[in-house]
């Protein structure tokens, strides 16, 4: 009992909002990565660098004297770019996407440390500069992070509404019909992969002054959790409102899916688990989500159960089977 | 005056070149389809029909001659530029709409075929009066459903939306490719009686595809039989009306003195 004597829950209550607004940077990460897994269907693992190269870029410069704000919008630029190298070594060299992702951001770590004057981490203090977003000042971190996740979800939302966003959303679905209505599929690609790596750079850059510092390795495994954030977002946003979820709703719970990973994240570290399990439980957590929907597919039509009913019209004698009845 | 909407010029295509596969799909092929022409094409397995379709389409560069759409010269041009032209209508229903997106939304991408594609709204207020009313042709009930997913619809369904898709900006030159093959025979002929509506109303320059030898004879002005890359046979006109499947398969034979003796042919007769 010693175990959950240790426990404080007071300690959880009070963690709860640094892990909200934390948990709103991993959202707006998510819509990013939302972009290319859902709308697009490719899987991008470039935001594993993309995401510290927007932390970077935003540290160096607010360090070099810009106005945070600016910095961010530099972070997105530079993001667009990382995306945009991914896109055509997938459109126009014929990588497959994920191996493009992976050289993107194998590439991109050297980019990152040679940004950060090549040093593993770079330091930006919230008393000498008045950020965006710090941890040291919480309340205010969460309104900005809802009223960002608030921005980006609006300019998605209408930008898939045009007739670009629709083609782009064309692409993904089915790349054959959207050649036959002329529509160029690699530079939609491409223009999708800057985009939502743009949101994530956005994002890391968010993320370095939130935490008042950019490291090496803060974009390690970003993909996997985008990826729950995504998952966990949907899931829960179809079982609260199932059919009336649009995709203002979706973009949404996407966006919330990020804080509730965190939150996450947030109670397993008070009950003492050892943090260096987080990512093993995190894509633990993935894997099972990406696999129910298959397996439940195949509950339903699998050799398993065809030979079940084979077995138990045989024991009736075989008439039923004759027949072709159903169970 | 009719004008030649489609210009074939000693096309050629040779598949993995060089290689222990290498087939020669096309062999010089020419081919002048005026406006308003409605050419059926038939031809046994890996005779060229859908070869000559996908060179038109622009699936893959021609190794030689060249292809005009409208006047147009396209040899060089990718399919998705090409696509400005030419409407398609594939074999596979799942091939021709996007299952993800509303009934409306693939008609409006279908729209800006050819036009530049900017930030303007994806889906406009007098366009969806527009589709309604296109959909209404198809008699399916689709103008109640115009916000479901494609998804939803069964095949014969979705074939009918394609083929509305192809020609709902009038394309120069329309694409069939065994586009009723996959469906059952009931809703095969909806969809072949929608076509003959859509070309004959809209008195479009059509290639179709067909394994069915009776559907070649019955539809279109003009039937073209391939053999082994090569146009064996072209029938237009009053021969072509009082065409039987018997005659068929002798002026074959007398073509490439050779029996027509594909067993999908046979079977289909």
């Amino acid at each position: 009992m010693g175990y959950f004597a240790s426990l404080n829950p007071a300690t959880l209550l009070s963690s709860m909002p640094a892990g909200i607004a934390q948990g709103l940077i991993w959202g707006v990460m998510a819509l990013g990565v939302y972009i290319t897994f859902r709308l697009l269907d490719i899987a991008d693992l470039s935001v594993d660098g993309s995401f510290t190269t927007g932390g970077a870029v935003a540290v160096m410069l607010i360090l070099a004297g810009w106005n945070p704000w600016a910095a961010l919008l530099a972070s997105l630029v530079v993001g667009l770019l990382c995306g945009t190298a991914t896109g055509i070594l997938h459109t126009l060299l014929g990588i497959p996407a994920i191996l493009a992702g992976i050289l993107t951001q194998f590439a991109l770590y050297s980019i990152n440390l040679a940004i950060m004057g090549m040093k593993a981490n770079q330091a930006v203090s919230v008393d000498k500069f008045s950020l965006s977003i710090s941890s040291r000042r919480v309340p205010p971190a969460i309104a900005t992070g809802v009223l960002l996740i608030f921005v980006i979800i609006c300019i998605l939302y209408i930008y898939f509404g045009t007739e670009s966003g629709s083609a782009m959303r064309a692409t993904g679905c089915n790349p054959e019909m959207s050649k036959a209505q002329g529509i160029n599929i690699g530079f939609m690609k491409i223009l999708g992969l800057a985009i939502s790596n743009g949101v994530v750079a956005y994002a890391g850059g968010l993320m370095a002054q939130f935490q008042g510092f950019a490291d090496i390795n803060m974009g390690r495994g970003a993909i996997v959790i985008g990826l729950a954030a995504v998952i966990i977002g949907e899931v829960l946003g179809e079982a609260l409102l199932g059919k009336y979820l649009n995709f203002f709703g979706r973009l949404s719970f996407v966006a919330l899916g990020g804080v509730i990973y965190y939150l996450v994240v947030v109670l397993v570290l008070w009950m003492k688990l050892n943090s260096n399990y987080l990512k093993l439980l995190t894509a633990v957590v993935v894997a099972v989500f990406l696999a129910v929907p298959y397996l439940r597919s195949h509950s339903k039509a699998s050799f398993k159960r065809a030979e079940k009913n084979a077995r138990r019209a045989d024991g009736k004698g075989g008439r039923s089977a004759e027949k072709g009845e159903e169970p | 005056m009719s004008a030649a909407m489609l210009e074939l010029r000693h096309i050629s295509k040779t598949f993995n070149p060089g290689t222990i596969n290498e087939k020669r799909a096309l062999c010089g092929v020419d081919l002048v389809l005026e406006e308003g022409d409605f050419v059926t094409v038939i031809g046994g397995n890996g005779a060229g029909k859908s070869t000559v379709l996908n060179a038109i389409a622009g699936v893959w560069p021609v190794d030689e001659g060249s292809i005009l759409v409208g006047g147009i010269d396209v040899t060089g041009l990718p399919d998705y530029k090409r696509a400005a032209l030419i409407g398609r209508v594939f074999q596979d229903p799942m091939t021709g709409t996007a299952a993800t997106m509303q009934i409306e939304e693939n008609l409006a991408l279908a729209a800006r075929r050819g036009k530049r594609r900017g930030l303007r709204w994806g889906v406009t207020r007098a366009e969806r009066e527009e589709y309604r009313e296109r959909l209404r042709i198809l008699e399916l009930g689709l103008e109640e459903r115009m916000t479901a997913k494609v998804g939803l619809l069964s095949g014969g369904q979705r074939q009918a939306l394609t083929l509305l898709m192809a020609t709902l900006r009038k394309p120069k030159l329309l694409l069939l490719d065994e586009h009723t093959a996959a469906l059952d025979p009931k809703t095969a002929e909806k969809v072949l009686n929608a076509t003959e509506k859509v070309v004959g109303q809209e008195h479009l320059t059509t290639l179709m595809i067909t394994h069915n030898m009776r559907d070649a004879i019955h539809h279109g002005n003009r039937l073209i039989m391939m053999n082994e890359g090569k146009i064996a046979l072209d029938i237009r006109g009053e021969e072509k009306k009082n065409l039987t499947v018997e005659d068929l398969l002798h002026k074959f034979s007398v073509a490439t003195e050779e029996e027509f003796s594909n067993d999908q042919a046979l079977l289909s007769r």
